[in-house]
């Protein structure tokens, strides 16, 4: 990246008054900018402690699913494979809603239910009870991660998002900022010389 | 966007596939394609890889479970995808317990905090 261009513009007052009020727009837009890489942090931070602990929840309520699904085998029998064959139209669907954190959409999932239980008549022989109870179990823990997937959609977004904003932040400061203010400079010192030269001329054709 | 249903896809092991299907997430498509997969010990890495590309690609599903030891073994697959949608949750087995440590998801945040300090 060169290091020491400036915009190329002829030195003149209006010239000046203009790059000071470009100046003055880099260094707004830097501090909005700012701003919302920080609340986007700030968000970011939270979603992320709420993810670690839905997560650990999440183990245990998987674990005591994985439990009642071993009571329901010993007592009804092996209906794994019926199960599989039996596979028609799914009951819990997802929705994808929009939210929205600082200027940046985020997506959230929504479950919700349609149609009826295919597995009605499965366990009506044997097990009927723990079925019950394993179906509940799994449809706890299948509304507990559709939360985690739409923490974890909304986690992945605002990681982009900041990365994306912090560029820009570094962008103005370290980039539009130091070019404007190399020009300014440039326009001053030219300005003067100027005025010198025009008094020395004046000087001149007095003698 | 709100309103098209999606779908949950589950790539496990049997007891895994079996405890969501009857939770009701189970769905065959137009074209009898089903949205699980059930892993057995003979099942290759390439099956496991080559369907969880396919669920990727599907716009229908929007959320992919899938067994942390088996996400392990196609740990490169899963790394590799960016995207928010489709959200992909490692959940644990049977014998496997959730280990925090392997989570694609939490490793991406790793650079900047760790789990530790935010408990």
């Amino acid at each position: 990246m060169s290091g020491k261009d400036r915009i190329e513009i002829f030195p003149s007052r209006m010239a000046q008054t203009i790059m000071k009020a470009r100046l003055k727009g880099a260094q707004t837009g830097r501090n909005l900018l700012k701003k919302k890489s920080d609340a986007l942090t700030l968000r970011f931070r939270q979603i992320l402690k709420k993810i670690i602990e839905t997560k650990m929840l999440m183990g245990e309520v998987m674990r005591e699913a994985a439990f009642s699904l071993a009571e329901a085998k010993f007592t009804a029998g092996d209906f794994s494979t019926t199960v599989i064959q039996n596979v028609n139209k799914a009951q819990v669907k997802i929705r994808a809603k929009k939210d929205n954190v600082a200027g940046v959409t985020l997506p959230v999932f929504e479950h919700y239910h349609e149609g009826t239980d295919s597995y009605e008549l499965t366990g009506l022989a044997r097990g009927g009870e723990q079925l019950a109870k394993l179906k509940r179990n799994y449809a706890k823990a299948v509304e507990l991660l559709v939360e985690l997937a739409s923490l974890q959609t909304s986690f992945v977004t605002l990681d982009e998002a900041i990365k994306i904003t912090n560029r820009r932040v570094n962008a103005i400061e370290h980039v539009i900022i130091p070019r404007i203010e190399r020009t300014l400079a440039y326009i001053i010192t030219e300005l003067d010389e100027r005025e010198r030269e025009e008094f020395y001329r004046f000087v001149g054709i007095g003698s | 966007m709100a309103g098209r249903g999606k779908l949950i896809a589950v790539i496990g092991d049997e007891d895994t596939v079996t405890g969501f299907l009857l939770g009701g997430i189970g769905e065959l498509n137009k074209n009898r394609q089903p949205n699980f997969l059930v892993v057995e010990k003979d099942t290759t890495i390439n099956e496991i890889e080559d369907t969880f590309r396919q669920f990727l690609n599907r716009d229908d599903i929007g959320i992919i479970l899938i067994n942390q030891y088996i996400a392990e073994m196609v740990r490169h697959a899963l790394d590799a995808h960016q995207r928010s949608i489709p959200a992909v949750l490692e959940i644990p087995s049977k014998e496997h317990p959730y280990d925090a440590a392997k989570d694609s998801i939490l490793r991406r945040a790793r650079g900047m905090f760790t789990a530790e300090d935010l408990r």
